[in-house]
Parts: C-alpha cells; sequence; structure tokens
C-alpha cells in the first residue's frame, strides 16, 4: 500500500498542499463522480420497476384487449370485479393457506438446524450442512417437476406402501386438494428450508461463545439456552427471513404452474399463477384485469412487510 | 483420561442431534439422488418405483433430443442449453457491474441526497414480478427485444439487491486506499478500477455466483418475453416436456439433469460463495 508508510511523506506533503489549494473544486468533481457511479444503476431501476409499476395502474383501470384499450367505466370495474371473482378468491384463499402453514414449520426447522450445526463438538459439519443446503441448487422448475414425478399416481412414493401392501389402490396425490396441497407445501419446505438456515447460521456465528459459557454456569438447559438467548439475539434475522418468506410466497408461481398446474379445480392455484393466465393465457390478453389484481398483490405485500417491521421493532 | 471421557460423553449427548441431521440430510439429498437414477431409467421402471441406476440412459437422452426439436422454430436441445448459458452470462456480468459502481457511489460518496434516493430505490424490492411484468412486456415488444437476450436481461440487470449488498461490502474497503489513489493524482474513474475491483474481488465472486444462478432459474419473466421456442431456456424447455398426457419420467428427469447439472457444479465448487451471495446484503 503506497503512501502509509514512511515513504508515503512525500506524498501526504503533496496530498496536503493540493487538499489546501483546490478542495473545493475537488470536492465539487468528486460529488460529480459520485453521482456518475450510481446513474446507470438508479435510473434502469426507476425504467424497469417504478415506472412499469406506474403504469400497470393505469392499465389496472382500463378494459379491452392489448390492443386496443379503453378506461373501464366506472373506472374501478376491475377491481371490483377482482372481489367477486370466485377463482381468485380461491387463489389468495390458497396462497395464504401456503403461508400460514409452510412458513413456520420452514422457519422453525431452520432455525432447529442451524442450532444444531453451530455446535462446536458437532462432526462432520460441513457434510451436513451441504446436505441441507443442496436443495438450492436446483431451479425451481427442476423440483417442482421432481416432486410432481414422485408423488405421480404411478410414483414412487405410492410404490412404496403398495409394495409393502400398506394400502390397495395408489393414492391419487395431485388429484385431490388436500393432498395436492400438502405436496406442494412439502416441496416449499424441501427447497427453502436450508436457504434460511444460511441466514441463521450467519446470524449465530455472530453471537459470542461466551454467551453461551455463561448460560452454562448459570444452569440453563439445551432448550433453555435456545429460548432465551438464541432467540432474542436472532430477533433480526427472524424477522427478516419472515418477511422474505412471505414475499416469496405471495409470488408464488413454479410451484403452482409446474407441480399441481392449480389443480384440481384451482383449489391449489396461486395468485401470481392466475394473473399469469390472465394476461398470457391461451387466447386471453386481459392485461387490465390481470394488472388490477397484481396490484392487489403489491399491496399485499407492503402491508404485510410494514406489520412484520413495526412488530419488529424493539425500539419503543 | 478425563478429558477423552468427558469428550465421548460429550458426543454421547450429540446423538439426538447426528440423528436428526442425518435424517433431514437424506430428506434433502434423496429427491436429488432419485433425480439422477431416474435419468437412467425407462419410464416403466421409474413408475415401478425402482430407485438405483439402470441402462436406459441413453436412450433417455435421444429421446430428450428429440423432445427438444419437437418444440418447433428450428430449436435443439444445443439451443435451449447456449440460451441460458447466454442470458445468464450476460445479465452476470452487466449486472455486477453496474450495481457494483452504484454500491461504491451509494457507500463512499454517500451524502443526504444520494441516501433519500437509495431509500426510494430500496422500495422496488417490495414490487412483484407479476406487477411489472405486463407494462414490461409491452415496452419490450415497443423496442423489438421479445427473444432477444436484451429482453431476458434488461429488467433484471439494476437490482436493489445487489446495489445494497455492495453498498454493505463496501464499507470494508480501506479508505487509505481511496485517499492515497486520490493524492497519487489517479482519477475517480480509475480508482474504481484499479483499486476498488481488486480488493473487493471476493464480493464480486458472491455477486457472480448468485446473479448467474437466478438468471440460469429464472421461469416467469422468461416464460413471458420468450415467445419463440429458438429462444427459450432450459427451465422452459423442461416445463414444457411434462405437458401432456403420458410424460416419459425418463426422459424428463434426464431434461431436470441436464437443466442442474450447471447450477449444482457451481454450487459444489462455490459453495461459500454461494452461501455469501444470498445472505450478502444483510451483513
Amino acid at each position: 500500500m503506497r503512501g502509509t508508510g514512511s515513504s508515503g511523506f512525500p506524498y501526504l506533503l503533496k496530498g496536503v498542499i493540493s487538499l489546501t489549494k483546490k478542495a473545493r473544486s475537488i470536492s465539487a468533481k468528486q460529488k460529480r463522480a459520485g453521482w456518475l457511479f450510481l446513474l446507470v444503476a438508479s435510473v434502469m431501476i426507476f425504467i424497469f420497476s417504478f415506472y412499469p409499476m406506474i403504469s400497470a395502474l393505469f392499465m389496472s383501470l382500463k378494459t379491452g384487449s392489448a390492443a386496443n384499450m379503453k378506461w373501464a367505466d366506472p373506472v374501478t370495474f376491475n377491481y371490483s370485479r377482482m372481489f367477486q371473482d370466485k377463482t381468485f378468491m380461491k387463489s389468495v384463499g390458497n396462497t395464504f393457506l401456503y403461508l400460514i402453514i409452510q412458513v413456520p414449520i420452514m422457519l422453525i426447522l431452520a432455525i432447529l438446524l442451524a442450532q444444531l450445526l453451530n455446535n462446536k463438538d458437532l462432526k462432520f459439519k460441513g457434510f451436513f450442512r451441504t446436505c441441507v443446503f443442496l436443495p438450492c441448487a436446483i431451479s425451481l422448475v427442476s423440483y417442482a417437476l421432481i416432486f410432481r414425478s414422485l408423488f405421480a399416481t404411478q410414483g414412487l412414493v405410492n410404490m412404496i406402501p403398495t409394495n409393502l401392501h400398506l394400502i390397495d389402490e395408489n393414492i391419487n396425490w395431485l388429484g385431490q386438494t388436500g393432498t395436492a396441497r400438502f405436496v406442494i407445501i412439502f416441496a416449499l419446505v424441501w427447497r427453502w428450508t436450508g436457504y434460511n438456515m444460511v441466514f441463521f447460521l450467519a446470524g449465530l456465528q455472530n453471537i459470542e461463545y461466551s454467551v453461551y459459557e455463561a448460560a452454562k454456569i448459570d444452569g440453563a438447559t439445551g432448550w433453555k439456552t435456545f429460548w432465551y438467548i438464541t432467540v432474542p439475539l436472532l430477533r433480526p434475522v427472524i424477522i427478516m427471513t419472515f418477511i422474505m418468506s412471505i414475499n416469496g410466497t405471495l409470488q408464488l408461481f413454479d410451484e403452482s404452474v409446474n407441480l399441481t398446474n392449480g389443480g384440481p379445480a384451482n383449489t391449489t392455484i396461486t395468485m401470481s399463477h392466475y394473473i399469469y393466465n390472465n394476461a398470457f393465457g391461451v387466447g386471453v390478453a386481459n392485461f387490465g384485469y390481470a394488472s388490477a389484481m397484481s396490484f392487489f398483490v403489491l399491496i399485499l405485500v407492503a402491508i404485510l412487510a410494514a406489520i412484520n417491521l413495526k412488530v419488529g421493532d424493539t425500539r419503543d | 483420561m478425563t478429558e477423552k471421557k468427558n469428550r465421548s460423553v460429550v458426543q454421547r449427548r450429540l446423538i439426538p442431534s447426528y440423528i436428526f441431521l442425518a435424517l433431514f440430510s437424506l430428506f434433502s439429498v434423496f429427491p436429488l439422488f432419485w433425480m439422477v437414477t431416474a435419468a437412467t431409467n425407462n419410464t416403466v421402471d421409474v413408475a415401478r418405483g425402482k430407485i438405483w441406476f439402470g441402462t436406459e440412459a441413453a436412450v433417455n437422452f435421444k429421446n430428450l433430443l428429440a423432445a427438444a426439436v419437437a418444440q418447433g422454430s428450428g430449436a435443439t436441445l444445443g439451443s435451449f442449453m447456449g440460451n441460458s448459458f447466454l442470458y445468464a452470462t450476460a445479465q452476470t456480468i452487466l449486472c455486477v457491474f453496474i450495481c457494483s459502481l452504484a454500491g461504491y457511489g451509494f457507500e463512499l460518496y454517500h451524502d443526504k441526497g444520494k441516501d433519500t434516493l437509495f431509500a426510494i430505490l430500496l422500495m422496488a424490492m417490495m414490487i412483484p414480478g407479476v406487477a411489472t411484468m405486463i407494462p414490461l412486456f409491452g415496452m419490450m415488444s415497443k423496442l423489438h427485444f421479445l427473444n432477444k437476450v436484451w429482453g431476458f436481461i434488461l429488467p433484471a440487470v439494476s437490482t436493489p439487491f445487489m446495489i445494497m449488498m455492495f453498498r454493505q461490502n463496501s464499507r470494508n474497503f480501506p479508505v487509505d486506499i481511496l485517499e492515497a489513489a486520490r493524492i497519487d493524482g489517479l482519477s475517480e474513474f480509475a480508482i474504481f478500477f484499479y483499486m476498488y475491483m481488486p480488493v473487493m474481488k471476493a464480493t464480486y465472486a458472491a455477486a457472480a455466483v448468485i446473479t448467474f444462478m437466478n438468471a440460469w432459474n429464472a421461469y416467469l419473466w422468461p416464460r413471458v418475453v420468450l415467445t419463440d421456442s429458438s429462444a427459450q431456456t432450459m427451465p422452459i424447455l423442461i416445463a414444457n416436456m411434462s405437458n401432456g398426457y403420458t410424460v416419459d419420467y425418463g426422459m424428463l428427469m434426464m431434461g431436470v439433469l441436464f437443466c442442474s447439472v450447471p447450477t449444482m457444479v457451481i454450487f459444489f465448487i462455490l459453495q461459500k460463495q454461494f452461501a455469501e451471495g444470498i445472505t450478502g446484503a444483510v451483513k
């Protein structure tokens, strides 16, 4: 590192002189350079995120096919239609069902796994961590298709109990509402537990080991340390993973399309899937209506994130 | 002697942990293991519940080649894989470059105005993909970017997540270097290229891994913007292959395997960078 050691003195001197001489112009130049650095990225976010968001809002007040859209009469037509649309309401219900059941199971498993892996006496740590993390290595479409094949009527999950003569008839996992929803939740837990575990592991590594040693001396047992030390200290990480999971669940698409195709009878369809079908499905281009529903999703995401941040804010 | 005894007591207490971790590891790995073995069996054996390797890999591969050609428009397995590589690589290079410039600018030149802008940009993180896909589709179609690499990558090149990741990591960039370089007469941009980029290699690696993975695995937006088979990517191919009354599971899993091998290789070689990329923005 040039200019920091003893030989750096001439540089320092030169610097002081030049600083006093043109401090003003340099700082103005630097300020301009600073703006230039972030210009491209900022402009792109405005063009490809904020602008489309606002044009989606305008589009949601219009009806007609893609080429010639007119203002809706009344302008809130798409929104009132949305709340009377049984399939859309079903998709909202499905999404919330996944949210309420899957997210807590996944996060509890993730914290538990991270806690077990953070034990300094544990052997084969790297091996276990790699295994649990491995599902993140494949795409959402890939794992949806794997689970769809595993749970097919003529699939592995049916074959094991059949071969053992435990069941007489194959279960149509993906053809019944309850079991199809179960498969989606099961698959989501499989894919995302390791992902969240990584956050908790990183969070746990920031907790000083001496905290645990002190707790041990005070006679705290494993569960007590977990509830009274680990969970409170991980609070910020828990809230963040919670927000991310809510955000992700509200936007579920790949699984609904490729695992169950929304069926049977739209009982597993997600909001994004239904919106996509309305905008780009075969023979429809209902952009106005799809935009209205997408704005509903946007508002849901914002509300839930705000609630979470409020709950998570410990500064009273 | 007593220490040895202590250690064995500790290990005995950990037995439930080992059992739980082993079971969860099995649960995590098995579907992927099954995917690989199913790719080597014919569909009848897969349906019978065979979970070990078979001898049908070559047949499944041949069927996969045929299924790719059957998508029409002159598409081949090579074109699907090639497109995936092209789009993911282009997106990675541009995204990492543009977002690192911005993260650097936001952290090292920060003032009130820039901090306000940063807070506004972060809000874009909450905009769901479905809320922007319809206007973006219109935009790309007007620009004639449908079925083009630009149509695929432009909306994903600048992301608040990546900017934040580079901003957070720029805190570790020693200000001494910056000041010394300025005194040496280096321009602000020269400092970025010759000082910042080499020092931040680790952050670039993590950012590149996570961007490549995301681009390779993308599905919703590519499905909207890539309407022609010859421009489509691997996830779209395998999703299309599974739409039919009779699904050849051996062939389908061979397709899933092809779609997964590149990201799995990256995962095994660069697992540390991948984990850092996921958690990168929240240090």
